[in-house]
């Protein structure tokens, strides 16, 4: 992708007359600041919870006092409602791709990932909104929407209060979840069999 | 070649209700978790949800945040879904209001959201402003937001247009008025005179209370147009008129000890068509307080920054909308009939917006 | 009294280059405003009011560039406003630029998106190290590439869907003196067989990055009766905004999508956009996403989009609804402008001022951005003709 030159009507016109005394100094034509700006960021109560439950092994969700949904990682509010969302879920670290993509490309700051690499929507078991993960522990061509996947975790010595105690999510051998039923789909699902049992008047045990 | 005609607003438009929240930081809250409760006193005090809402509009910074599409996350916080008419300005609240109020001037809907917050406090917002000069020429030497204050206020000084102790009765009468204030962080019925000239200088010659005391927080704003403001409240406080002008943006083009673009705004505004109860002036410091009020001519009777002003608490990227929710507040209580509110953008008052409400 | 009809009265671009090493941002949005005045036959003393936009500010690392531009831009004395709303910004920008106008408020507004790259870094920009979460995106491909995957799991499209779009917009872009990428001699084949990116998205399916500014002069009613030359009619408007992960979002075709366009064709009264619309600038920053938006945006039913591809109804030649003549956001992508650049060349298109890659006979055309993830929606539809 090589630039071509700048037709002569690019400019408009006017000429630049510059006084005697700098006409034969080199013009500058760019100039480089670096520029550097430090934040302090302190997690909000939730995210410290989440951090700390992440050192346990553990991975929280928020509930939503609306309807029951659990969001994951937890923010606080359910954001179709504009609500505070306040009361906290253990999840399982175990659930399914939602969907993923191969990435062939490194990331700034992220040197230790191999590329190509898979990152998917993991969707939690009891969650109903998917978070970026890593896949591996198998071909990235196997990876596929619907893949059961569970939590990789540092050995336990290393954890800390991060996410990055996850390294990353493999495939459990589990049957696949039905493409229409996984990711961003589920919630459909799940809101179809509910109505399903309302229906039924409750019969059927779910 | 083209004369600019004023033209009149079609549509009557009013704040109906606000809420503001300013502290010194937000230590534990995320931006969404300051403006869920917010956003939802605000509408809930006219009894309106987000479906009740015609357009949505707000004004953030991702300098302050420290991350690019920062606005995106605080969307959140409005219950965006079902999908919602929704913009956002890189700017004080005040003009996220501005382009709200636009919208309900176009006539498609009645009533309008608007909010803008700013936690500045992870970061050095004075260092953080200095990038907001010409990035070629000025940013490079990183004069921080104070010092280009100072410089201003060392040109106004030395003017005679106002004395030290002219500017410190600035900074006291602020301190007195943000008494009560539960959003003011610099409030003290003691400031004098004399305490105010005996602190050290942070950025000569502005000492730390002609410097706006800084704030996280937010503010959100609803309008509503004609019958649907008077139903949603007894005593809305109507805009009569709204207008905003930029000033050249190079600091040694243009005269510093004055703000054209504010008195520009107040004219086009319509600010001296008939007396001004108070005046909500967002000056980010004692020497441009003073500037703005020698612009807008305000006179003795009128009452100046009754909430404490910006100097009391400033919360970056929502002062200005603030200094409107807290004149709109004082017209539906009935402690004022009409009311000036401004806001300010950019280095040295290069930027203003100027608001005149009216109880009916 | 209706809203004020508002035309398109004048469009000035830049060349878009990944850099621009001859101007700095403010020769930059001056080149693209100084051409639209040209275009529409005024000076800066004609303009009210000027509405900026552009993508984060962590990009040329510059905060509010509005201030720093107001001399450059003829605003002394003049109201200046500045819109972001992420990718789709420009079209947002072109929108509160309008309402200005339908508004009574003034006259004649001047609106430009710009993005100076070369002077950015964007990719550290849109990598900042976020505190308590976990970085494992590699930038706007990785986020989308997902959702791609979505479409084509669900539509059963071919595989090589995404080459033919990436294919037909470097081919259009050859006809647009302005856009970024010419590439004289880019076979299929290349298309094909470029490195996977974020699979299923190739090299050769991405947008480039760009400097640039696109302008527009928009005026009222007597502006556009006064003007020397055609101009585009505002026939229709909208804005939808959604959260961006939520329980049951559909990424594929969200509802603000769905929303946003229905509520743009019902202002127009368009019951079959396909055949009621002549030509489409859609914002489409991976190939895959013109399939996915001619579906969303009621061009296609559900699942058919990619049909219209393979059949080359999408096509500047033979088609019958031409998308993105201009070579898209796939052959010139100065982010802050690229939503600005689609509504302006629907303007052009409408206006037959398009020159090689115009649309013979165009007389109603639909620009459209979007943003975020996949969540801030503009739409714009104009036309030859007053509403």
């Amino acid at each position: 992708m090589t630039d071509t030159p700048i037709p002569a009507e690019a400019s408009d016109g006017v000429g630049v007359v510059l006084p005697p005394s700098i006409r034969d100094v080199e013009p500058v034509r760019s100039v480089r600041t670096p520029i550097r700006l430090e934040y302090d960021f302190i997690p909000s109560a939730a995210a410290q919870q989440y951090l700390r439950a992440y050192g346990e092994k553990r991975i929280l969700g928020n509930r939503s006092p609306v309807d029951g949904a659990v969001f994951v990682p937890p923010r606080g509010v359910d954001p179709r409602h504009g609500v505070v969302a306040d009361e906290m879920v253990d999840l399982a670290d175990i659930g399914h791709v939602g969907s993923f993509c191969v990435t062939h490309l490194p990331i700034p700051g992220r040197r230790d990932l191999p590329v190509p690499y898979v990152s998917a929507w993991i969707h939690l078991d009891g969650a109903d909104i998917g978070f970026l993960g890593l896949v591996a522990g198998c071909a990235n061509e196997d990876v596929r929407i619907g893949m059961r996947v569970r939590a990789v975790w540092k050995p336990d010595g290393e954890l800390g209060d991060t996410a990055e105690n996850v390294l990353h999510w493999e495939p459990t051998g589990e049957p696949d979840v039905p493409i229409a039923e996984a990711g961003n789909r589920a919630w459909g699902a799940k809101q179809a069999a509910a109505a399903d049992d309302d229906a039924d008047g409750g019969d059927s045990g779910a | 070649m083209t004369t600019l005609t004023v033209v009149t607003a079609v549509r009557e438009v009013a704040v109906v209700s606000s809420a503001v929240h300013q502290v010194e930081a937000l230590t534990f809250t995320t931006d969404v978790q300051l403006m869920v409760p917010l956003i939802n006193e605000a509408r809930g005090a006219v009894g309106l949800t987000q479906a009740d809402i015609g357009f949505t509009c707000s004004g953030s910074s991702d300098f302050l945040a420290g991350q690019g599409f920062s606005f995106v996350q605080t969307l959140d916080a409005v219950g965006a879904f079902p999908p919602i008419s929704e913009s956002h300005v890189e700017m004080d609240g005040a003009f996220a209001l501005y382009e709200a109020w636009v919208k309900l001037q176009v006539g498609e809907v009645d009533t309008a959201l608007v909010y803008s917050y700013g936690k500045s406090s992870p970061g050095s917002r004075r260092d953080v402003l200095a990038v907001q000069l010409d990035p070629y020429t000025v940013a490079p030497l990183w004069p921080d937001a104070h010092a280009v204050a100072a410089l201003q206020t060392r040109l106004l000084l030395e003017s005679g247009a106002v004395s030290s102790e002219g500017l410190a009765e600035i900074a006291v009468r602020s301190q007195h008025h943000a008494v009560g204030n539960p959003n003011a962080l610099r409030a003290s019925a003691e400031a004098t005179v004399a305490g105010v000239m005996a602190e050290p200088v942070v950025a000569d010659p502005l000492r730390p209370s002609d410097i706006a005391a800084e704030a996280d927080g937010g503010c959100v704003v609803v309008l509503a147009a004609g019958d649907r403001a008077r139903s949603l409240s007894d005593r809305p406080a109507w805009i009569r008129g709204i207008d905003h002008r930029i000033d050249a943006h190079a600091l040694g083009v243009r005269d510093l000890t004055r703000a054209p673009s504010a008195a520009l705004a107040a004219a086009r505004a319509g600010a001296g068509d008939d007396r001004l109860d108070i005046v909500e002036l967002h000056g980010p410091t004692t020497s441009q307080e003073h500037i703005l009020a020698s612009e807008l001519g305000l006179d003795a009777d009128t009452l100046m920054n009754p909430s404490g002003g910006a100097l009391a608490a400033d919360t970056l990227m929502a002062a200005g909308l603030v200094r409107i929710a807290e004149a709109a507040r004082r017209i539906s209580s009935g402690d004022a009939d009409r009311a000036l509110a401004h806001a300010t953008s950019g280095p040295c008052l290069q930027q203003n917006l100027v608001c005149v409400m009216e109880g009916e | 009294m209706g809203a004020e009809r508002t035309a398109v009265l004048g469009v000035g671009q830049t060349h878009y280059r990944s850099t621009r090493g001859d101007v700095s941002i403010a020769g930059l949005v001056r080149e693209a405003a100084l051409r639209a005045l040209e275009d529409a036959g005024l000076v800066w003393a004609d303009i009210d009011a000027v509405v900026i936009g552009k993508a984060p500010d962590f990009f040329e690392g510059l905060m509010m560039p509005e201030l720093y531009l107001a001399d450059a831009l003829g605003c002394v004395g003049k109201p200046i406003l500045r819109v972001h709303t992420a990718g789709s910004v420009g079209g947002s920008t072109a929108l509160v630029a309008t309402s200005l106008v339908q508004a009574r408020i003034h006259r004649r507004v001047l609106t430009v998106g710009f993005e100076k790259q070369s002077e950015s870094n964007a990719t550290w920009a849109l990598s900042l190290p976020q505190p308590f979460s976990v970085s494992i995106n590699a930038g706007a491909g990785g986020y989308f590439s997902p959702i791609i995957r979505q479409y084509m799991a669900r539509s059963g499209a071919p595989d090589l869907i995404g080459c033919m779009v990436a294919f037909k917009d470097r081919q259009n872009a050859l006809l647009n003196p302005y856009a970024h990428l010419h590439q004289h001699d880019l076979t299929f084949d290349q298309v094909v067989e470029a490195p996977m990116l974020w699979d299923p998205i190739r090299f050769s399916e991405t947008c480039p990055s760009s400097d640039g500014a696109c302008a527009m002069v928009l005026g009222d009613e007597a502006a556009g009766d006064a003007s020397p030359g055609p101009v585009a009619w505002v026939h229709g408007t909208a804005m939808r905004s959604e959260a961006n992960n939520f329980p049951g979002r559909d990424e594929v075709d969200p509802q603000a999508s769905r929303d946003c366009a229905a509520d743009v064709f019902g202002q127009v009264g368009i019951t079959n956009p396909r055949a009621e619309i002549d030509v489409v600038e859609m914002y489409v920053p991976f190939s895959w996403f013109e399939p996915m938006w001619l579906e969303s945006i009621g061009f296609a039913e559900r699942d058919q989009g990619w049909r219209m591809v393979e059949e080359g109804a999408t096509r500047l030649d033979g088609g019958d609804l031409p998308v993105n003549c201009s070579g898209g956001v796939l052959s010139s992508n100065p982010i802050g402008a690229s939503g600005m650049i689609r509504f302006a060349e629907a303007a052009l298109q409408v206006r037959g001022m398009a020159g090689d890659h115009q649309v013979d006979g165009a007389r109603r055309a639909f620009g459209h951005a979007y943003g975020g993830g996949a969540q801030y929606f503009a739409m714009w539809v104009v036309g030859a003709d007053k509403p």
